[in-house]
């Protein structure tokens, strides 16, 4: 078998070819070659195919059988097997594979080894990729290597142990007795990988953060020589000396010296001095100075101090490098919470680096803007920040136009401009906006009644523009539903929309290939609303999407009809209609459910229970209506002489009552005796507020007792839930209703009564009228 | 903690790749080429930091990239990390590897990348920095050269023997060096015509 090519013939070879498959075919006939010599046990050229295994591994190719050619590697003698044995090992091998235990004994020799470097490599294979039971059984002679004074040892021996730390915290305690005098070696690596010890030691056990507190002078020491020595040509790097080490002991100090006042006090000087003495032209210098800045913020310094580092980072953020400004405005962030006035000084930077062309930075920058809005910069910074939203790439769209809204609620200075905020915010970026915040727009303009015109118009006007974007469309619609009556009643500033214009807009909508099934949804039910607000009929518009592909939209149609059909009388008591008023209410809750998104699932899901109550309702006022039907058509009302057994009845009811106070007892018939008392509701005189009380004088309860009131046209009444619906009987109880009635136009009130009730197990129902209210109840 | 450094050049073709974290090898190529992406979108003037990708750990894990010439260095960090020490920490391998392979270009790299892992293994090991005094990494990384020298028997001889050669401590040339008189014949050359 000839020798195994070397690895650099293997890349040459590789290099020329000139495909993929090429490549592919190459590396397996190779790897063919390999695996028989493997198989041969051949040792001189083993670390020769090892070696070119690892390197097709690094291109892609699955390399699993070398593994434990690595293992016999690191078995030999020589520096060089050694030497790729542990570079494979840490390639190839991990703690998934149970081939890495059979690796501990042979670290633990070489861990011994009388060559240092071998020593070394042990230590490094250790320190990456050792699991835990391998750390376990080995870190007795890390810790022996951690006494050496060999300077090389030691230092990869404290890094060994840090790894060692990370699988097992329990051996901590173990190397605390190691680290006495590590910090007064001389020596920098040590110095260095020391103090990496150190600081994971004290991040992980609050008491060993107790025991190293002492360590603060030694270590302000140290760095106190290194800012103060001369020129040394091994540590230089670009004119300061060890910059790795600084910052190292930097970070440290920091974890020692948070939430400890002592050891604050003791860092003020030096912190202090790196902060003013260091030369801030170079990156090294720069980092240094981010570093301190970090650890000022951490630590209880003192509030000069503070300020000092604040002025640090304002003055990185106007540095050209565009690193400097990103780490900059990344502390900015960390620290906008805790001192908050020193970082707004620094505002009008920030704003600026928002059109910085890095995306970091405006990413940050847009971070951090929100996070310094407030009460008296609201609208400077939301000026700067829709600037922002119009010109930003798309990943930025969703988290601004998000915190816009989050801002705008906190801060608002006034309900126009919040709605003028949002819906620039719609106009611009509609599309990015997320799904939640539909309904809490929707629930926003409900809330701010004043404004309803104002926003209707401008939504219309705004749809007129552009139906693309979704939510915009959505909440237009929903408004224009609702508030349809006040676009066109001649409160408009501009250009004022007939009925017809309005309609037609809606139904581009529905028709519209841009719109989405939940915006059509919407729109749908706008026509709905308005088709009782506007006098012309949109009944037809509505019946075609009964035949509608989609299910939801067809349900929608089919249900609005038959509501239209059923109770289209009703119609034109619109203003009774109190339904339509429901409608809006329930069907913000629809958009708001607890556990699920805005789809159309749930839309419907709620919209459908909406519809059922709905019906309840409407089935309410429809008895309701016979009753106004009773009283007459549309306008004045003729008295009906009344049959109402106003003459006393059997059971001893009693005469109409006019009494002097405000109460009065109409009905009494079968022993069943009603009592209206009367008041008047604060604040607003217009309302009557009347009770009813219902007792039964017969032996036996009256069941299901269900009163029922309408009134003429010009009144409005509310009934609310009655106490219960047993009368029981001997007058041991009374049923309790109060009735609320508007009567804005002071007419004389009156009202028609439906009782109906189950006595002795037979329904009774009967209809009554009461005319005679006294005048003080609606003057 | 450093969780990876890679080496890749212009086109995404990975010339050293060093994970500190247990990750799969589809992963771990699946890492490179997703970083390889992200990275070469960036334009030439925007800053050096970079969130990691989905693979990698995400928001929590800072990409630091570095453009030489045709190569593109990058650490992958964790927030234990200061970049800006990534910054320099960059800087010094490159400077090393400089040293090391005289003028180190995207060749040295590909054909000798068991020499590339060596030094780096004196700079971090197991995530952590280690060592970053240029000279020291150096000294040690030569020793343990000279020591796989020894042992290379038969076939370190052409090596051994250049090592030698620069090695060798030429005594210094007299300045005069007298011959003597020797007299030459000059043979008269025909003319060419």
């Amino acid at each position: 078998m000839p020798a195994p090519i070397r690895l650099r013939e293997l890349i040459r070879t590789i290099r020329t070819a000139r495909t993929q498959a090429e490549e592919r075919e190459m590396i397996q006939k190779e790897c063919a070659a390999i695996r028989s010599s493997f198989r041969e046990e051949d040792n001189t050229y083993r670390c020769r195919n090892v070696a070119k295994l690892l390197y097709m591994h690094m291109l892609g190719y699955p390399a699993h059988f070398g593994q434990l050619e690595c293992l016999k590697l690191i078995a030999s003698q020589k520096f060089t097997d050694k030497r790729i044995g542990y570079l494979g090992a840490m390639l190839l091998l991990d703690e998934r594979q149970d081939v890495h235990l059979l690796m501990t004994n042979c670290i633990k020799n070489d861990l011994n080894h009388s060559t240092q470097y071998v020593q070394g490599l042990a230590l490094c294979t250790l320190g990456c990729m050792g699991s835990s039971e391998m750390c376990r059984d080995l870190a007795g002679e890390v810790e022996k290597l951690l006494k050496t004074s060999n300077s090389y040892l030691r230092k990869k021996a404290a890094l060994c142990a840090v790894h060692v730390i990370r699988k097992v915290p329990e051996l901590m305690e173990m190397f605390l007795p190691a680290t006495k005098n590590l910090l007064s070696e001389k020596n920098h690596g040590v110095l260095h990988t020391s103090v990496v010890l150190l600081t994971e030691m004290c991040e992980r056990s609050p008491d060993m953060l107790l025991h190293f507190r002492k360590l603060v002078p030694q270590l302000v020491r140290i760095l106190k020589n290194l800012i103060m020595s001369g020129y040394s040509p091994e540590h230089d790097v670009s004119g300061i000396s060890d910059p790795f080490l600084q910052v190292r002991i930097l970070r440290l100090l920091r974890i020692l010296g948070r939430s400890d006042d002592d050891s604050s006090e003791a860092m003020n000087d030096i912190l202090a001095q790196v902060a003013t003495n260091t030369e801030t032209s170079k990156n090294v210098g720069n980092a240094i100075l981010y570093e301190t800045v970090l650890t000022i913020m951490d630590i209880k310094s003192e509030s000069g101090l503070r300020v000092l580092a604040i002025n640090i980072l304002g003055r990185f953020l106007l540095n050209n490098d565009k690193n400097i400004r990103y780490v900059a405005l990344t502390s900015l962030l960390k620290t906008v919470q805790t001192d908050h006035n020193a970082v707004q000084r620094h505002r009008s930077t920030i704003v600026d680096c928002l059109k910085d062309l890095d995306v970091s930075i405006k990413r940050r920058a847009m971070e951090l803007s929100f996070a310094l809005v407030n009460g008296n910069n609201i609208r400077g910074m939301m000026k700067e920040l829709l600037y922002f939203l119009d010109s930003c790439d798309p990943e930025f769209k969703a988290d601004c136009a998000s915190g816009v809204f989050l801002a705008a609620e906190k801060y608002a200075p006034s309900k126009r401009w919040h709605i003028d905020t949002i819906m620039r915010v719609l106009t611009t970026a509609g599309s990015y906006v997320r799904d939640d915040s539909v309904p809490n727009l929707i629930q926003l303009i409900t809330n701010s009644v004043e404004m309803h015109a104002y926003t209707v118009q401008r939504l219309y006007k705004a749809l007129l523009d552009d139906i693309s974007q979704q939510p915009l469309v959505q909440v237009s619609s929903w408004c224009i539903g609702e508030y349809g009556d006040l676009l066109v009643s001649g409160q408009c500033e501009e250009e004022e929309p007939i009925q017809d214009e309005v309609l037609d807009v809606l139904e581009g909508l529905l028709v519209s290939n841009l719109s989405t099934p939940v915006t059509r949804g919407y729109s749908l039910t706008a026509i709905m609303k308005l088709s009782t607000r506007f006098s012309s009929d949109a009944n037809s518009v509505v019946s075609i999407y009964g035949s509608s592909i989609d299910v939801e939209l067809q349900q929608r149609a089919v249900e609005y009809n038959a509501l239209f059909k059923k109770y289209d009388h009703m119609r034109f008591y619109s203003e009774h209609c109190c339904f339509v008023q429901i409608l809006p209410a329930l069907q913000v809750q629809s958009t708001h459910p607890p556990c699920f998104t805005g789809s159309i699932y749930t839309s419907s899901l709620f919209y459908r229970f909406n519809l059922h109550v709905l019906y309840y309702l409407v089935s309410l006022l429809f008895q309701a209506n016979d009753l106004l039907d009773l009283l007459g058509g549309n306008d004045v009302v003729p008295v009906i002489q009344t049959t109402l057994p106003t003459k006393p009845a059997s059971a001893g009811g009693e005469l109409l009552d006019l009494l002097g106070d405000l109460s009065l007892s109409t009905y009494s018939k079968n022993g069943l005796k009603i009592e209206f008392t009367f008041e008047r509701a604060n604040p607003n005189p217009n309302i009557a507020v009347i009770t009813i009380h219902a007792t039964n004088t017969t032996e036996a309860d009256m069941t299901e007792f269900v009163f029922q009131a309408a009134v003429p046209k010009t009144f409005q009444l509310q009934l609310l839930s009655p106490s219960s619906n047993i009368v029981p009987a001997l007058n041991q109880g009374s049923v309790t209703q109060v009735i609320r009635v508007l009567n804005p136009q002071k007419q004389q009130l009156r009202m028609r009564v439906k009782l109906t009730y189950t006595h002795k197990g037979s329904p009774i129902q009967d209809l009554a009228e009461v005319n005679n209210f006294p005048p003080q109840s609606w003057q | 903690m450093i969780k990876a450094i890679l080496i890749f050049n212009n086109h995404g073709k990975p010339r050293l790749s060093k994970f500190y974290e247990h990750y799969s090898e589809d992963t771990e190529q699946q890492i490179i080429r997703e970083t390889f992406h992200l990275v070469s979108k960036r334009d030439e003037n925007v800053c050096n930091f970079l969130e990691g990708g989905m693979l990698i750990g995400g928001s929590e894990n800072k990409l630091i990239c570095r453009h030489y010439a045709t190569l593109y260095f990058v650490f992958c960090v964790d927030s234990s990390e200061s970049e800006l020490g990534i910054l320099d920490l960059i800087q010094v391998f490159v400077e090393t590897l400089d040293k090391c392979f005289e003028n180190v270009c995207e060749l040295d790299l590909i054909f000798h990348v068991d020499k590339v892992h060596n030094i780096l293994a004196e700079m971090v090991m197991g995530g952590m920095v280690l060592e970053t005094n240029m000279n020291e990494i150096i000294t040690q990384v030569d020793a343990q050269n000279k020591m796989e020298k020894s042992e290379a028997g038969i076939a370190g001889a052409p090596a051994r023997a250049v090592s030698a050669v620069k090695n060798m401590n030429l005594p210094e040339m007299p300045r005069n060096i007298n011959i003597g008189d020797i007299s030459i014949k000059v043979p008269n050359l025909l003319s060419f015509k």
